[in-house]
Formats: C-alpha cells, sequence, structure tokens
C-alpha cells in the first residue's frame, strides 16, 4: 500500500472514517486501516517503551543506542517512543516488528545488548535474550517457539480494556488512536445523541466514580445537565499525588487521546465548552504528551469550535499542580485552579451545583473518563458484563512492594486480592514470608492475610471495613514494621494537612508525636518522656477516631486510618513496641540494640572504624564489644560485618 | 530586572488571578526560584498584594525562595521507597551534606528535597539528581554517586 501525504490521510480519517457511518461494514476500509495503526507494517518498526518508569530503567539511552544502530546502517526502519505496557518489572521494553511477522517484545534491553539484539532480529533469528512474548494475530506470521504475550503469567489474570493501546501504539499520533477505533465514539455522539441520552446511557451502565468515592458517574452528569447556568465546566482530576500509585500517569502518557476524547464526551454531556485537565506539575512526560497529543487533535478539528459542524465547541485546558496533596479533594483543586491556595471547602454545595467561579462543575478522576469512550463505543450492556452485582468494570492498580512482577494491572472488579499478588504479582520477591497488601496507600487501608481471598468490589470492601482508595497496591513482606510505617504515612499527612481545620492540623501534629515516642528509646533519665508517651499511648484511639470524624475533608478523616488499622490489625507490634521497647522487624532504628558475638568475632576492626559515636571496644585480633549505653543503633557495624558476629537483640 | 520576566508576563494578558500559579510555574522554571524582586513586580502586574502572592506561592511545595544548588538531589520518599528503605538516605545524605531537606550546601554544590513520589515504585529507592535517576539505591552507591558528583564539579571548575 502506498503511503498517503498527511493532508489525504486526515481527509481519508476523518471523511471515511470518523463522519462515515457505513464503516464497519467497509472491508477494503479494515486494510487501510490496519497499515495506518502499524498493525501491517511494509518495513520493519520498532517501539521502545518510553514512559517514565522505562525512561528511569535506561530506555532513553536504548531508544539512542537503537537510533545509532539505524544510522549506521542505513536500514528503512520506523523508530516510535511508545508507551509503557504495564510490566515495569522488565523494563526497557523492546518491541520489533518485521514485515509479515508478528510482533515481538523483548524486556531488559539496556543499550550494551541493542547491536545484538538488532543484528540477530533483523536476520530473523531470535537472539538469545529475555522474550516477553508476541502478539499473535490473523495477519502475520507467527515466530517459533515463542509464548503469546498475554500467555505470560503477569498478563493471563488481567482484562485488559483500558490498557488496550498502551505501549502498543504511538502515544501522540491522532492517526494511529483513529485508526484503532478512537474517536469514533465522539463523532457518532455528537451526530446521533442528545447529551441527555449520553448521561442516560452512562447511567445505565452503572459506571462508578474510580477516584475513591464510587458514586455514580451518570447521575452526577444528568444532575448537572439539569442545572441551569450560563457557563459549566468540567474538571479531569490527574493530580495522583498519593505515593505508590501512578496508573493515571501511565495511561495518560500511553494514551493520551482516550483521555481527550473522553473530556470532550464529558463535556459535551454535562453542556459545558470550557474544561481543564488538572495534572501534577512533576508528570513532565504526561504532560508533555498530553499537550503534544492536544495539538495534533487540534489540528483534526477534534477540538475548538463548531467541531464537525454540528455547533458543539469544546475546549481543553491543561493545568500544572503545584504540588500539594489535599488538590486531589474536588473543591481544594477548584481553588488551585482559580490561582488561590488550594484549601477544600465545605459540602454541600457540591461542585456539580457551585464550582469553579460558582459555576457547576463536574471534577472526574482520569480513570473513570477512561471508560467513557468504551461504554459509548460498545453500549452499557457491555460494561456492565464484567465484574460484580455491585461493581461493573475494570480496575487498574499499581502493583508494586515486595513482589516479583510490578508495574500497572488492569482486572475485573471481583478479582480477589490472591489472585493478583500470587498469580499476577509472581509471589514475594524476597526471602520472608507475605504481610499484608497496602491498598489505596495513603489511607492507610491493609489487607491481612485473612481477607487475602475477598473480592475486590465496592460493597465487600466496606463490609472488612477498608475501601478502593486511590489504587495504589503495595506488598509488604515480614521485613517491614507496622509500627514505622504507621509513623510515616502519619509523617506525610501531617506535612501535607492545608491547615484549615483544626482536627487535621493539630491532630495530625500530635498523631506524629505519640507514634515518634513510642519507636524511640527512653533518653537518659527524662521521666517527663516516659509520662508523655504513656499519656499518647491512652490518647492514640481516641485522638484517631476524632479526627475521623471531625475532620473537613478526605485528607484529615483518612490520615488516622493507618494508625487505626495497625492497633487493628497489628496490635502485637504495637505492643511489643510500647511493652518490650522492641521492634520485631528490626526497622525502628531508635529501638535495635546491638550486641558482638565473641565466637564469631575475628577482631577485623571494620565495626570499630565504621561506628560514628566510638561505641565499639576492643583492639585488633581480639574479640570486640558494644557499649549499650552509647549505642545509636545506627547500624553501620551490623552492614561492615563480614563474619555476621553483630547481632540485633 | 532581566528582561525575559516581561516576556513570560506578557504571556497572560488577561491579568486575572487564575494566572498566577501557572504565571509563578513558568518564572520559576526560567530563573530557578521566586526572588522578592520578582514577587514584587509580579504583583504589581496582577494588581495582587505581594503578601497574597506569598500566601500562595508559600502553600504550595513547587515554589523555592532560594537558589538550588549545582546538583539538585531529589530523594523519592513514597510508600515503596520507604519499605525499601528510604529513610535511612534521608538521614544519611543530610548528615554528609551538612543540610536538612529544602536546603542548599554552604559551596551551593549539593541541594536536597524529599518528594513524595516519582512514579518507578518498582525500582526504589530511587534518587534523581539534575534529570539523571539512580536506581535500587544502597549506601555503597549513594556515596559513590556523591563521589562522582564531586568529581565532575571539580572538572567544570578547572575546565
Amino acid at each position: 500500500m502506498k503511503a498517503k501525504s498527511p493532508d489525504a490521510l486526515k481527509q481519508f480519517l476523518i471523511n471515511q472514517v470518523l463522519l462515515d457511518p457505513n464503516r464497519l461494514e467497509n472491508e477494503r476500509l479494515e486494510k487501510e486501516l490496519s497499515y495506518i495503526s502499524r498493525e501491517r507494517v511494509n518495513n520493519p518498526i520498532i517501539y521502545v517503551g518510553m514512559g517514565t518508569c522505562g525512561l528511569i530503567a535506561g530506555a532513553g539511552k536504548t531508544f539512542k543506542a537503537i537510533q545509532e544502530y539505524i544510522d549506521d546502517h542505513g536500514i528503512d526502519i520506523e523508530l516510535i517512543k511508545g508507551g509503557c505496557i504495564g510490566l515495569c518489572s522488565a523494563e526497557p521494553i523492546v518491541d520489533i516488528q518485521l514485515p509479515g511477522k508478528s510482533r515481538i517484545s523483548f524486556g531488559n534491553v539496556k543499550q550494551d545488548k541493542v547491536q545484538y539484539l538488532l543484528d540477530e532480529i533483523l536476520n530473523h533469528n531470535i537472539p538469545d535474550l529475555q522474550t516477553i512474548g508476541q502478539y499473535k494475530n490473523d495477519i502475520s506470521q507467527p515466530w517459533e517457539g515463542i509464548n503469546p504475550i498475554f500467555d505470560h503469567s503477569f498478563f493471563s489474570g488481567q482484562q485488559r480494556v483500558l490498557l488496550d493501546n498502551c505501549g502498543l501504539i504511538d502515544p501522540v499520533s491522532v492517526e494511529q488512536y483513529i485508526a484503532r477505533g478512537g474517536y469514533w465514539a465522539f463523532a457518532d455522539t455528537i451526530s446521533s445523541l442528545t447529551p441527555k441520552g449520553v448521561c442516560q446511557l452512562i447511567e445505565e451502565s452503572e459506571l462508578s466514580g474510580r477516584g475513591g468515592g464510587g458514586y455514580s458517574t451518570g447521575k452526577k452528569w444528568a444532575n448537572t445537565l439539569k442545572t441551569f447556568s450560563d457557563q459549566k465546566f468540567l474538571v479531569c482530576n490527574a493530580v495522583e499525588s498519593d505515593p505508590g500509585s501512578y496508573m493515571n500517569r501511565v495511561i495518560i502518557e500511553s494514551n493520551p487521546h482516550r483521555l481527550i476524547e473522553a473530556v470532550i464526551i464529558a463535556a459535551y454531556a454535562i453542556g459545558a465548552t470550557k474544561s481543564f485537565i488538572f495534572i501534577r506539575q512533576e508528570f513532565k512526560l504526561a504532560i508533555e504528551r498530553l499537550e503534544k497529543a492536544i495539538e495534533n487533535a487540534r489540528g483534526y478539528g477534534l477540538l475548538g469550535h463548531h467541531i464537525f459542524d454540528s455547533g458543539v465547541n469544546i475546549d481543553i485546558i491543561v493545568k500544572r499542580g503545584a504540588r500539594a496533596f489535599v488538590c486531589g479533594e474536588e473543591t481544594a483543586l477548584n481553588n488551585s485552579i482559580e490561582g488561590k491556595r488550594a484549601m477544600p471547602e465545605s459540602k454541600p454545595p457540591y461542585p456539580s451545583e457551585k464550582g469553579l467561579w460558582n459555576k457547576p462543575t463536574i471534577v472526574n478522576n482520569v480513570e473513570t473518563l477512561f471508560n467513557i469512550p468504551l461504554i459509548l463505543k460498545n453500549g452499557p450492556d457491555w460494561f456492565k458484563k464484567t465484574g460484580t452485582d455491585n461493581s461493573k468494570g475494570t480496575k487498574l492498580f499499581t502493583l508494586s512492594g515486595k513482589v516479583k512482577n510490578y508495574g500497572t494491572i488492569e482486572v475485573p472488579m471481583g478479582t480477589t486480592f490472591r489472585d493478583i499478588v500470587w498469580k499476577i504479582g509472581g509471589g514475594t520477591s524476597g526471602k520472608q514470608k507475605f504481610k499484608a497488601v497496602i491498598l489505596g496507600i495513603n489511607s492507610g487501608n491493609y489487607i491481612t492475610k485473612k481477607n487475602l481471598d475477598n473480592r475486590i468490589d465496592y460493597e465487600e470492601l466496606k463490609s472488612i471495613g477498608t475501601s478502593l482508595g486511590s489504587g495504589g497496591f503495595v506488598v509488604i513482606d515480614e521485613s517491614t514494621c507496622m509500627v514505622d510505617l504507621a509513623k510515616y504515612f502519619t509523617n506525610f499527612f501531617k506535612n501535607e494537612s492545608c491547615g484549615k481545620c483544626i482536627p487535621c492540623r493539630e491532630g495530625t501534629a500530635r498523631l506524629l508525636e505519640i507514634m515518634e515516642v513510642v519507636t524511640q528509646r527512653p533518653g537518659k533519665n527524662n521521666h517527663f518522656q516516659s509520662l508523655e508517651r504513656f499519656k499518647g499511648v491512652m490518647q492514640l484511639r481516641s485522638l484517631a477516631n476524632v479526627m475521623r470524624d471531625t475532620s473537613l475533608c478526605a485528607l484529615g478523616k483518612s490520615a488516622p486510618n493507618a494508625i487505626l488499622n495497625t492497633l487493628n490489625n497489628f496490635k502485637e507490634e504495637f505492643d511489643a513496641h510500647i511493652f518490650e521497647r522492641k521492634c520485631p522487624a528490626n526497622v525502628c532504628r531508635d529501638l535495635r540494640v546491638f550486641s558482638i558475638d565473641v565466637d564469631l568475632c575475628t577482631g577485623c576492626t571494620a565495626c570499630y572504624k565504621k561506628c560514628p559515636v566510638d561505641a565499639i571496644i576492643g583492639s585488633a585480633r581480639h574479640p570486640h564489644f558494644i557499649v549499650e549505653e552509647k549505642c545509636i543503633g545506627c547500624g553501620l557495624c551490623y552492614d561492615a560485618c563480614k563474619f555476621n558476629a553483630v547481632l540485633i537483640q | 530586572m532581566p528582561p525575559s520576566i516581561d516576556s513570560i508576563l506578557e504571556r497572560f494578558p488577561n491579568k486575572q488571578r487564575e494566572d498566577l500559579i501557572p504565571m509563578l510555574q513558568e518564572i520559576q522554571d526560567e530563573f530557578g526560584f521566586l526572588s522578592e524582586e520578582i514577587i514584587n513586580h509580579v504583583g504589581a502586574y496582577l494588581s495582587i498584594s505581594v503578601n497574597k502572592i506569598y500566601g500562595v506561592a508559600t502553600f504550595y511545595d513547587n515554589f523555592r525562595f532560594g537558589p538550588t544548588g549545582r546538583f539538585h538531589i531529589r530523594l523519592c520518599h513514597g510508600t515503596a521507597c520507604h519499605v525499601a528503605g528510604a529513610s535511612t538516605f534521608i538521614q544519611e545524605l543530610e548528615k554528609q551534606l551538612k543540610i536538612k531537606s529544602g536546603e542548599t550546601d554552604k559551596e551551593g554544590l549539593f541541594s536536597l528535597e524529599v518528594v513524595s513520589c516519582v512514579g518507578a515504585c518498582g525500582l526504589a529507592p530511587i534518587i534523581e539528581i539534575n534529570g539523571e535517576y539512580f536506581t535500587q539505591l544502597t549506601s555503597e552507591k549513594l556515596n559513590d554517586i556523591l563521589q562522582s558528583f564531586r568529581i565532575k564539579d571539580q572538572d567544570i571548575y578547572e575546565s
């Protein structure tokens, strides 16, 4: 097939694909689209997974090495900066597709392996490197002896609907996105559906907000559509400041056009002409790709005035957040867009009635929006097929921590936690045993061993006293101290509290004070500290409960969760810290006491030299001793000893 | 006042309150931090009191009011990094560089910032120095990295 000029391609994609209602019956079109979407290729094509996690793992250097190889050999190869397929543990990932052959995916391709990889593969040999798998389809010949990629244990337990294009396409290319069925839903919507019809369809699909609230998206939209106002706004919340969850960033980086399509459909559905995508400033790559994609979409007339002669005007403005955790709260986020401090406000009135500049404003999370084009394209019944009675569709998680396979995953609602940790994650990575899953990171929801067979479902999680939260899924093992972790969360909330309401501002500070004295050794002759410690321990639970009941926004309400959960699920660890002043996992530095095993010590003086406070005494070739009163528990001696002679008590 | 500040301000012809944060972000991207002089200038341009601008700018963690070092260290302290032992590295960096998080050392060589999550949790613990990432840190790696930057600085100085 001959390549079209950019202008001809644009006219073709708009007139014969987006605006043609009979496109599905046209077989010839399908073939043409498969060339545009690069499912069929005339020349070899190479994708390098260049999401942020890929780049951190060294994909930038790999890309450069491939570019140099192509330049040196003068071969006609299309090299594309791709997105992230989700398997972060195999980054940098390089996909190669030769004409007529299936696309094949290699993991851990550092720059030094590039030459060997390309030498072999361009001669149709499979190099002796880590292969993740190949993408099988009807139009290309498969490689022998290579498994289909979706048979990989990481992918086989997933149902990839939102992630379908991620890692497979050139993220910013509007052509590839349209050729794969993108913007079709939008083109059909503005030509054949009323805003009310869109709201009804979404309500029928039972899609609920993925930002943590879980409220029906369709109902929320319908209420705003009914409200009379000269101006309405749609805001996409892409703040995602919860440490440990980054799936929204991954889908924006890898498939920004789907977000744009969703935003313009949502804006159309509620009657908004202006929409904001509020995104964290640190997501530099996501911002860059989003802006580029918006520019490309604008070139196709998908944004702006009078879109496709329908009389619909929609514009998107990308706003960079200036880093404040509380911006994830919708009223705080609106204040930040208005150029004020991101302080939350008490509700009601909800933003859907009085939001940005007191106009009706819908705030939707990225993941919620990502579902919208798919629901409109495939129908609400298609969406309802996946999931449980109470929760429909799929859910994204960022799987990390002590598991073998980590990355961004998508599972149908109703999957059990056990399946995610062992089937997809491949089990714990270290020698230690599984301890818990931290779900929703900073809301401090723990899934312990006894809850592993619970399903991911709004109602079921509520019944065990937790919620989905932000989508971070950190697996921890026995080497983590839960009290130390609770202290970490409390410290985070203390730093991020906006300070508007007293329960949160003073409560987080006091909680941290208590957690600090619990994880410290008593100072010398410091009776006052003992009393404070006793008082604090007594107050802990009631203080946490008061904060949860009286704080203004979700930040203050969820701040004490980590402590309450630890008290409920890991009480014995708290007891060990409080009564025995011991840290069972040996994490809390101040509680560690070191000693030296006289039989194992060879007197090599390595520990003696490292000790910063001269707490180790002894001479060369004779066993050393640690003076307990002087020791600060830094553990340098423990790390320095090659003979395992330093013991932690 | 350098000429480029006016060119940044000109990009916001509507002079509205909502322009404040993007404006400060662009200025900081250009100059590295927000000086008193710049804030006065922005206040005059937008007709917003300087107190209010400081009120907004100090609320957000992104804004700095002093220059960073030649090597700006950003240490990730997300949950996955914490579980992998990032807090040890904070203490170690603070001890070695003799500065606290958010400060710059006396020679203006290193500045340290603890950030909440860079989003590559699988490779924890992570630090970033001037855009270059170092993953799966250990104490030895950290020492080598700092040393390599000290040497790099000397090379620049001597050349």
